[in-house]
């Protein structure tokens, strides 16, 4: 068995299985939590409605906090939005999820994907640049951030070498892009990237205790 | 098959007695260095060191195979140069071409091994079983690996036509149920003689790429610079995908979505349809079959990949490269509820915890 057809069979089929064992054991874990309960008179029974509006006042910083932390929310704006295009935008991608889930959309120009790809990777090293040059965030970083951001980068790096066919034969290469996506799925769950799914329930629980307390979200 | 008295004559006179003109010489010498990507100014050198090369003796011998590979080097335009040249190398054994048949056959086979003893070059089509002894695959009584044994020890070197030689092939596919190897595999277990092996892939090979092996072995003395799967760079170098007329499509994200649709034939990129051609090394999209005409990607066909190890046993010929082979969904929804049932543990343990500690408080 060569690397590549490692890669898409039984690597692929484990790390999944790892990763879907991983989600589902950390959300049902979380969510069959018992909640302390809250026995102040509410201000607003209108829970649901705070925690939309949590979430959404939540996607950019308060004013106040604004020139500390802008770049931040900005560089992030950028590799996520950049990570969903590569992601979900690039054909073999979407033909990739089209064989698990049975449907697909359309893709974009390679070219574009590139580039969008290259941004991201610029984006995600000026943010462990600012996390590293800053003596706070690095203090409070952990082998979770490193690692997380290793494994976020690494597939896209690769993806963008297998493209420009760097660092060897496109099949070894391509092996490698899908290796590095599967040590992703398998690090997600026991990880902080876990947020994925986490920063709406958190964001949301966050807008609907202001929303009760009848605090400004 | 040549006579005996020939296999003195150089390459030039045989040529020549076939009615090649110089010009036509020069010009298959100047596309043999051009397909190579030698510099022009080998064109003369490669003219002086064939003609003057005698006509080597070539054992061609055949085990699992299906003949698709000696189609490919006999059934080529006529007369090409591809089939002039091998016109001009002396086939002392090929069992599909040859006259002889039974003992006659056999006993041209030994006599070209004791004649030419070190300085034959063999050529092997087809895969060598060695399951049980090899008893899957006899010629005259012997098993394949026994004449393999036998025929590789006085070989000068070794060229292993199509992809079942090379690789296994076809009979090693998923069972292998002949214990099916490549004549590589022999070398490298020490079961035949270990001699310079040019590995030329393809199911079938491409004729010019086993002509351009050929002309650079007899020009250059020793085999061309091979790639990590030991077949000769100069064509197997570069991926179908990198050379394919199609590919800007697939830079533009211009995918045919069915065979024959308005897309396909506007020439946009089969990688949806499956074509291999991004994992697979091979010169179709360069050379082309047929004297030129076209390749399977051009007539609207993905690339199957048959050049490469294990082409067979790599997922269906018709889904895209980019998918996975998932086997089945038991194992995901078993890790899912395995998972689930882990959450709802650590939770129920979590409130037991908190039950405990309010009781204690």
């Amino acid at each position: 068995m060569d690397l590549l057809t490692f890669a898409r069979g039984p690597a692929l089929q484990w790390s999944v299985a790892i990763f879907f064992l991983g989600v589902l054991w950390r959300l049902f874990g979380v969510f069959l939590l018992r909640r302390k309960k809250d026995y102040s008179k509410p201000r607003s029974t209108h829970l649901w409605r705070g925690a939309v509006k949590g979430l959404i006042v939540h996607l950019w910083p308060y004013k106040e906090f604004r020139p500390k932390v802008v770049q931040s929310y900005i560089l992030g704006y950028i590799f996520h939005i950049g990570l969903a295009i590569v992601v979900f935008f690039f054909v073999p991608h979407i033909l990739f999820i089209k064989n698990i889930i049975g449907v697909g959309w359309g893709g974009l120009p390679n070219s574009f994907i590139y580039i969008t790809g290259a941004v991201t990777i610029a984006a995600l090293v000026a943010m462990l640049v600012k996390r590293i040059a800053n003596p706070v965030t690095r203090l409070l970083s952990n082998f979770d951030d490193y690692f997380s951001w290793f494994v976020t980068i690494a597939p896209v790096v690769t993806g963008l070498m297998a493209a420009a066919h760097w660092g060897g034969r496109y099949e070894h290469v391509l092996a490698v892009h899908i290796l590095s996506f599967e040590l992703l799925l398998v690090w997600f769950p026991f990880s902080k990237l876990m947020h994925t799914f986490f920063f709406v329930v958190s964001r949301g629980t966050t807008g609907a205790l202001y929303e009760r307390k009848g605090t400004s979200a | 098959m040549a006579k005996d008295d020939d296999k003195e004559q150089t390459l030039g006179e045989v040529l020549r007695q076939q009615g090649v003109s110089r010009r036509g010489f020069l010009k298959f010498c100047a596309t043999t260095a051009s397909l190579m990507a030698l510099p022009p100014s080998m064109v003369p050198a490669i003219a002086k060191a064939l003609d003057k090369a005698l006509r080597p003796s070539v054992i061609y011998l055949s085990f699992q195979e299906c003949t698709g590979c000696a189609e490919s080097l006999t059934r080529s335009h006529s007369p090409t140069l591809e089939s002039l040249m091998f016109n001009a190398i002396s086939l002392d054994y090929q069992e599909t071409l040859q006259a002889a048949a039974g003992t006659a056959a056999e006993a041209a086979l030994h006599d070209a091994m004791k004649k030419f003893h070190g300085k034959y070059l063999l050529l092997v089509d087809g895969s060598i079983p060695v399951k049980d002894d090899g008893v899957y695959s006899t010629i005259a009584g012997k098993t394949n690996l026994q004449i393999m044994k036998e025929a590789a020890e006085g070989a000068a070197a070794v060229v292993a036509v199509g992809t079942c030689s090379s690789f296994g092939g076809i009979p090693k596919a998923n069972p292998n149920p002949t214990g099916a190897v490549s004549v590589g595999d022999l070398m490298k277990s020490g079961q035949i003689a270990t001699k310079p092996l040019i590995n030329v892939s393809g199911c079938p090979p491409i004729p010019v790429v086993i002509t351009g092996v050929l002309a650079h072995y007899l020009t250059f003395g020793e085999v061309p610079a091979l790639d990590v799967h030991g077949r000769p760079k100069v064509f197997f170098g570069e991926t179908i995908h990198d050379r394919c007329y199609r590919r800007p499509f697939y830079d533009q994200g211009k995918f045919a979505k069915t065979f024959d649709d308005e897309g396909a034939r506007s020439g946009w990129c089969l990688y949806e349809l499956g074509c291999k051609g991004p994992t697979t090394y091979n010169a179709c999209a360069t050379t082309k079959w047929n004297g030129g005409v076209s390749f399977p990607v051009e007539s609207g066909h993905g690339c199957l990949g048959c050049s490469e190890p294990d082409f067979w046993d790599k997922g269906s010929f018709y889904a895209p490269l980019s998918t996975g082979h998932w086997g089945t969904a038991e194992g995901i929804a078993a890790a899912a509820a395995a998972g689930a049932a882990i959450g709802i543990g650590a939770a129920a343990m979590s409130r037991r915890h908190q039950d405990t500690i309010s009781k204690e408080e």
